[in-house]
């Protein structure tokens, strides 16, 4: 099927997310989208499976103009979205998961009927390379086989056009390069696959032809045979943009951080984090490369003092710090960026300013005697803002409308505003556009070269292998290799990932 | 400029939902009068004319219940210094004004909760306690022949004093065990009622004397809370006074100092809160304290001010009507105290309307009620007020 849209325009109050937008899919073609995060890719994608309904332009399939008025009618036309986020029952196995919502029935009582499900799924994995076990339960699956399950599910509701949002965020390189190879077989199956994402290399792998959207509007259409990452990244940003981090060698000093046999549990009685031991100098930054959710989250969490430490030691500057309670811990001289900015990062529904005084509130010069001193308050905010570049109408807004980069910013800017012995940044630059991303490398290699130890924890591994001087991989909670920068390749790195043994 | 414009843009809901309830109101009364029903078969334009008629007698009896006549203000005025005419203007507004006290109180304890995140639904018992505290001190202080003013103190200090200590047994629960305060407050609220009942017939120390209903002795015989106008008809009472301080220390406290701050970081976002080192679970401890005390001092002054004993009929519901106040007030003291003087203005009203129309209270808690629902429903009040012809002009742009 050959799929338009054409010139597509959706106002949201204050934000013109498609501007004119237009563009086409042909019958067994890969269209890379590209642009970074608030660009319009998402608002043109629920548009398109019936989420939105667009203020002017047209939906054409085939040629013939339709109207979604709801998501159903979008699957009905051959629409199949995958989620960034999986929209799986964990319980549910993998033959309940495909059909749910579409199971074909049997007897007088409309009965699921498991054998035709199970017969027609296992077909479809057959037909299109996705290797996946009917009976498995979706909980014991690992990322990527979920997101075949996801695939699955599309091409079972008989979609002629799949849509992908982003589906290499939760995926090791190796993961990816498979679920390249699944998109690359459905193509010349004859479906049409719209591939979203903000990863140059990624649309230059796999994509037929590339459409980039910058600020709502198409800035640009070409072919992977024409263009390259600069020229991609220039497309998306708008102006030239620097792709490497710009940083010295490192001059490490004497261990900050010393991490010795930590285990740290979850919150459901299993162990996160394993037998953790490594250190991280004065001057150096040690990056945490992993894919998400094998127990770095939970490493940060005990590392900053959100998280008990079920054994083991952590150790700042000579002192222990176990057990320490994240106002200690931060007291201490410890830096935190953490990986859930809405969540955990910041306030919404508070300023710019309180959420610049979020952790030293309590503190002379912010307050005395348990008053807040709002002068001393937004001077330093108005200060930081102006330092740190936020761009913000003013200190007494409200953070929440501010976009991802400036909220970032404001996170950065209260936590290196004080004397730092380590920063410990989680997924710093996740969802941020490239212009914040390069300012935030550039700070945090900043507090490096002034002698702090820096801890990163990403699931990029662009970003990881930008930052390292040393690269730690965790795999299932274990740390299970520290490579030097010099060592740490792509391909080691991402085997590493996968749990193969260095 | 853009000041009034940012107030104006904040009571713009509240401010529409009123009347959109009142006039949703308007159609109620219409339609539950048999006459107007009556005449509609024969003569529809006149049902309707003598429906208007109806609803503009009912609305002007409830203002003028509420507000006062200006018939009456211009008698006053003529007559100069006759202070029962005064007295007979000015009524209507200070019985508004003393209605909406308790409403204020537990409004603004509601408030302090939510803001912290704590759903208190106990303003109610938290209210009896407070009352069941100054009645106490009343009669103990009262009766032991000590000073007015010393007497007063003691009673609002024993009012916060139960009020808070009811409240703490929910927060205490919620912080340490994660017990839903939801739940525990609603329960507490029974316990308190049936304790003071309890105690009503059985304590001898506030029993009325040679009686076996549950009713403490009068209080003004221990003490009496000083009024504010010079006229003794007129019983609006220093808790007003108290209630408006308050309001402004609440706000002082929660925008203006450290303590604040944490508060209402908590209520905001608990993980972030807990990540920027706060004490998550000593705040919502705190929270439940002030909400308790403040909600007891208004108990004391109703019981001792002005209902001047005890029953368990004290509260009246207050401890609900004051969770929609709080968020009907945008969780704001300003908008708390304003929209207690509302509320206020149409229970008083209500009885004059009652009066002249023979359209029972009731119906003023059903425009009540109304007004929550359009509040808390923001989008559905948007859409009942924005024009048909514009809307039809979207859809043809469409």
């Amino acid at each position: 099927m050959r799929l338009e849209l054409r010139e597509i325009t959706k106002q949201f109050p204050g934000v013109l997310a498609n501007d004119r937008v237009s563009i086409a899919v042909d019958k067994g073609e890969v269209l890379g989208l590209l642009g970074e995060n608030g660009a319009g890719k998402t608002t043109l994608m629920n548009i398109l499976s019936g989420l939105y309904r667009p203020d002017s332009g047209a939906i054409l399939i085939d040629g013939t103009e339709r109207v979604f008025r709801d998501p159903a009618e979008a699957i009905a036309a051959g629409i199949g979205m995958v989620h960034q986020h999986f929209m799986l029952v964990p319980v549910f196995d993998v033959i309940e998961s495909v059909a749910l919502g579409a199971e074909p029935t049997t007897g007088p009582l409309g009965t699921f009927d498991r054998a035709t499900a199970r017969k027609q799924i296992i077909e479809l994995s057959e037909r299109y390379g996705l290797a996946v076990d009917p009976d498995a339960k979706i909980e014991n699956l690992p990322v990527g086989v979920r997101q075949r399950v996801e695939i699955l599910k599309a091409l079972y509701r008989k979609s002629d056009i799949l849509v992908l949002d982003e589906p290499s965020a939760v995926l090791t390189p190796q993961e990816t390069e498979e679920l390249f190879e699944i998109i690359r077989g459905l193509a010349k199956a004859g479906t049409s696959v719209i591939f979203i994402t903000h990863k140059l290399n990624e649309v230059l792998a796999v994509a037929d032809r590339i459409t980039v959207l910058r600020r709502g509007a198409v800035a640009g259409n070409t072919t992977p045979s024409k263009a390259d990452a600069s020229s991609l990244a220039e497309m998306m940003v708008g102006r030239e943009v620097q792709l490497t981090v710009s940083r010295g060698a490192s001059k490490p000093g004497k261990p900050i951080l010393q991490v010795q046999a930590m285990n740290v549990l979850d919150g459901r009685g299993g162990v996160a984090v394993h037998e953790a031991s490594f250190e991280v100098h004065a001057g150096e930054i040690l990056a945490v490369a992993g894919v998400q959710g094998n127990g770095q989250t939970e490493l940060v969490e005990a590392l900053t003092g959100l998280r008990p430490i079920d054994s083991g030691s952590l150790i700042l500057d000579g002192n222990h710090l176990e057990g320490g309670s994240p106002r200690h811990i931060a007291d201490a001289g410890v830096a935190h960026i953490p990986e859930d900015r809405s969540r955990d990062g910041m306030i919404k529904g508070m300023t710019v300013a309180e959420n610049y005084v979020l952790n030293a509130y309590h503190r002379p010069p912010f307050s005395t005697g348990g008053r807040l001193d709002l002068k001393a308050i937004a001077a330093r905010a108005t200060q930081a803002v102006k330092d740190f570049d936020v761009r913000t109408p003013s200190i007494d807004t409200d953070i929440a409308s501010l976009s991802g980069g400036n909220q970032q910013k404001v996170i950065v800017a209260r936590e290196f505003g004080r004397d730092v012995r380590l920063v410990v940044a989680a997924q710093p630059t996740r969802g941020l556009d490239v212009g914040s991303i390069e300012y935030i490398h550039h700070r945090i290699v900043e507090q490096r070269d002034a002698g702090a130890a820096v801890l990163i924890v990403s699931t990029e591994l662009d970003e990881v292998l930008a930052l390292g001087d040393r690269v730690a991989v965790m795999y299932e909670g274990r740390i299970v290799g520290i490579l030097d920068a010099k060592d740490a390749t792509r391909e080691r790195v991402g085997l590493l990932m996968g749990g193969a043994v260095a | 400029m853009t000041r009034l414009r940012k107030l104006l843009a904040t009571i713009r809901l509240p401010a529409i939902s009123v009347l959109v309830a009142l006039l949703v109101g308007a159609i109620v009364i219409m339609l539950s009068d048999l006459e107007v029903l009556g005449k509609i078969p024969q003569d529809p334009l006149g049902a309707i004319v003598l429906g208007v008629q109806r609803v503009y007698l009912a609305y002007t009896s409830l203002l003028m219940g509420a507000f006062g006549d200006p018939a009456k203000f211009g008698k006053a005025i003529a007559a100069g210094g006759d202070a029962v005419l005064w007295a007979k203007a000015f009524r209507p507004i200070t019985e508004t004004l003393l209605a909406s006290v308790p409403l204020m109180f537990v409004g603004l304890a509601v408030m302090v909760s939510f803001r912290t995140g704590v759903f208190n639904i106990g303003g109610e018992g938290q209210f009896m306690m407070g009352a069941l505290g100054g009645t106490i001190a009343a009669i103990v202080l009262g009766g032991a022949g000590l000073p007015t003013p010393i007497t007063i103190l003691g009673v609002v200090a024993l009012g916060a004093l139960f009020g808070a200590a009811w409240a703490f047994i929910p927060g205490i629960l919620k912080a340490r065990v994660g017990a839903s305060e939801v739940i525990t407050t609603i329960m507490l609220n029974y316990i308190a009622n049936l304790f003071i009942f309890f105690l009503l017939v059985n304590w001898e120390l506030i029993q009325r004397e040679d009686r076996t209903q549950p009713i403490s002795k009068a209080l003004d015989k221990f003490v009496v809370i000083p009024t504010i106008l010079p006229i003794e008809a007129l019983r609006l009472h220093l808790g007003f006074i108290v209630a408006l301080l308050l309001a402004v220390v609440v706000s002082w406290f929660l925008w203006r100092t450290a303590k604040g701050f944490e508060l209402r970081a908590a209520g905001l976002n608990l993980p972030a809160a807990r990540y920027a080192g706060m004490g998550a679970a000593s705040s919502v401890v705190i929270a439940m304290l002030i909400s308790g005390a403040i909600a007891g001092i208004g108990g004391a002054f109703e019981v001792v001010g002005t209902v001047k004993q005890l029953t368990t009929a004290i509260s009246g519901g207050v401890g609900f009507t004051a969770i929609a106040i709080a968020l009907v007030g945008g969780t704001r003291p300003s908008g708390v105290v304003a929209t207690s003087l509302v509320f206020g203005a149409l229970r008083n009203g209500g009885a004059l309307m009652g009066l002249n129309t023979g359209i029972p209270i009731d119906l003023l808690f059903f425009i009540q009620a109304l007004v929550i629902m359009f509040i808390a429903a923001p989008s559905l009040t948007q859409r009942l007020i924005r024009s048909p012809f514009k809307r039809r002009v979207k859809e043809a742009t469409a």
